[in-house]
């Protein structure tokens, strides 16, 4: 995030401005400190753009979904911090915003196909999950609204298919870690249950083999050439057919 | 009877045999009419209670546990491992006595758990087959009488001390006696019985200390005419079996003991499959000596 140029659009509230053609209901918020207005109604993420600043780190998809955004906040007259994703959470008066576009955590370094999906891996390669407390800090920051600390406790007793079912809509926001006092990779940990489980552990498709060996044999040769010379128009066609099918 | 069950984390782990211990007590408990009913949700107890007074924190995986049973409608709990029984009673028994502490702890959790009114009990799975089943009628069910099986059972630290939450005197337990001895076995009293195995100081810079323990403890129960030991915690299990080899490369005057869960013997006098006891995970092979009592078929161990 670059700080806003001078003269940028936004300016300090104290400035007069008439605002009542537009029918804009105006808030302040402080990001990093300094006092900003915005319309109200903007994501965090808008408003900080509003104000001016330019994410260079910190913003992804927009939508959700890449875990880029996380941000920590704070409300007027409320001692308590807050985290969630900048761009899912609506700005609010009064409202104390930080970004945090990396989460420094540790990280094991691995090559999964060295790994047995034993159940002392993950708690060999992140040694701190013994230190989890069960304190929940973990589950009341997460922005996807995951039993984090469930997982962590999956993973801590070898259960590597519970870690990654419960952790599979994490979006390695990294607030999880963050907030942990115990210093807890929590969102690595889901990943690496979640590859294990994937490589070693879900249980295999036979009808894939089956079809992989049927392509291999070159049971599907001649279709793919006769498709491969059609015009687009015949494509479309045949297309719109399949699909009444 | 239907009773909730709080495994641990090492009842889950195979190499540890701790799945040999769940299952077979699970397994003999259906055979008794009780249905041990896993928690479907339950978090590491702590592993060890913590007796700094200030320290709450380390408390609270014991008491979400607790909260939890309270929140499915439930007045009882049962473990199996001696050291989640120990933590979870020890915590429960903090909180009967300090309604402060239960207070801080019950406000760090909320909203996300019920308050725990500090009523719930904690058991161990020997009690149940005590007061709930009596050894009586489990003597009256034994097909498989353990005749000539020379047995000294060992009670650790945890499952009776503190005098708080002791499951037995605490100095002359007979709880697991009077079980092997309703299973037909030939128990052997042995004054290590109550000793320390050295529990968590098996990893680290004093594990010569924890190997130096178990020798002592094997060789006394050894040359008091065991040919097995008995016991109910998996790091017990840990440091008398894992651990035993090691003190059989430094001391060539003992005879290797195998180890055994209570529930282990328990489910072999009841004549249930053998396989549910995991004996192939035993560092110390029991298999043989099983074999030679007739108690399972021989069965040619790969390794």
């Amino acid at each position: 995030m670059t700080e806003p140029e001078i003269g940028s659009l936004a300016k300090p509230e104290t400035e007069a401005e008439s605002t009542a053609e537009l029918e804009i209901e105006w808030i302040s918020v402080y990001i990093m400190g300094k006092e900003y207005r915005a319309p109200n109604g903007l994501t965090i993420m808008e408003a900080i753009e509003y104000a001016g600043y330019r994410f260079i780190r910190g913003a992804g998809c927009r939508a959700g979904f890449c875990g880029a955004c996380a941000t920590v906040y704070r409300l007027k007259n409320d001692y308590k911090l807050y985290t969630a994703l900048a761009c899912q959470t609506t700005a609010e008066d009064g409202m104390y915003l930080a970004q945090l576009p990396f989460t420094p955590a540790n990280r094991a370094l691995y090559d999964l196909k060295k790994l047995e999906p034993s159940e002392n891996i993950i708690i060999q390669l992140y040694p701190e999950v013994a230190r989890c407390v069960s304190c929940n800090t973990c589950t009341k920051a997460c922005p996807q609204s995951l039993e984090v600390m469930d997982f962590v406790q999956a993973a801590l007793r070898g259960d590597i298919a519970r870690c990654a079912e419960l952790s599979f809509d994490c979006i390695q926001c990294g607030i999880c870690a963050l907030r942990c006092p115990a210093e807890i990779p929590q969102y690595h940990v889901g990943q690496l249950a979640r590859r294990l489980y994937g490589r070693y552990l879900a249980p295999k498709n036979p009808n894939l083999k089956e079809r992989v060996e049927e392509i291999n044999s070159g049971k599907y040769d001649a279709e793919f050439e006769e498709l491969s010379k059609l015009d687009l128009e015949e494509l479309k066609k045949r297309y719109v057919e399949q699909q009444k099918k | 009877m239907k009773i909730p069950y709080y495994p641990g984390c090492t009842m889950k782990a195979n190499k540890g045999n701790g799945t040999g211990f769940e299952q077979s007590s699970v397994a003999a408990a259906a055979l008794l009419d009780i249905e041990l009913v896993e928690m479907p949700r339950w978090y590491c107890c702590g592993t060890v209670y913590s007796t700094a007074s200030d320290d709450l924190m380390k408390h609270l995986g014991s008491v979400r546990n607790l909260s939890k049973i309270q929140q499915m409608d439930e007045k009882k709990v049962v473990t199996l491992c001696s050291m989640c029984y120990n933590t979870l009673a020890m915590v429960n028994v903090l909180l009967k006595q300090d309604p402060e502490k239960l207070q801080t702890i019950n406000d760090f959790m909320a909203p996300e758990e019920e308050f725990y009114r500090g009523e719930v009990e904690v058991l161990h799975f020997l009690q149940i087959l005590k007061t709930d089943v009596g050894f009586e009628k489990i003597a009256s069910l034994v097909k498989k009488p353990l005749n000539g099986l020379k047995v000294a059972p060992y009670y650790g630290c945890v499952l009776t001390r503190p005098k708080d939450v002791a499951i037995d005197d605490m100095e002359e337990p007979r709880i697991m006696h009077e079980l092997l001895h309703a299973l037909g076995a030939e128990v052997i009293d042995d004054p290590y019985k109550i000793e320390c195995c050295g529990s968590y100081q098996t990893i680290g810079p004093m594990k010569g200390a924890v190997i130096e323990r178990t020798y002592r403890i094997v060789k006394s129960m050894a040359m008091n005419g065991a040919e097995a030991i008995v016991l109910t915690c998996p790091l017990c299990e840990f440091n008398l079996d894992a651990r035993q080899k090691d003190a059989l490369e430094a001391h060539p005057d003992i005879p290797p003991v195998p180890i055994f869960y209570f529930s282990q013997l328990l489910a072999l006098a009841l004549d249930l499959d053998p396989s549910i006891c995991k004996f192939e995970n035993h560092k110390i092979d029991p298999q043989p000596l099983l074999a030679k009592l007739n108690l399972i078929k021989a069965i040619p161990t790969i390794r």
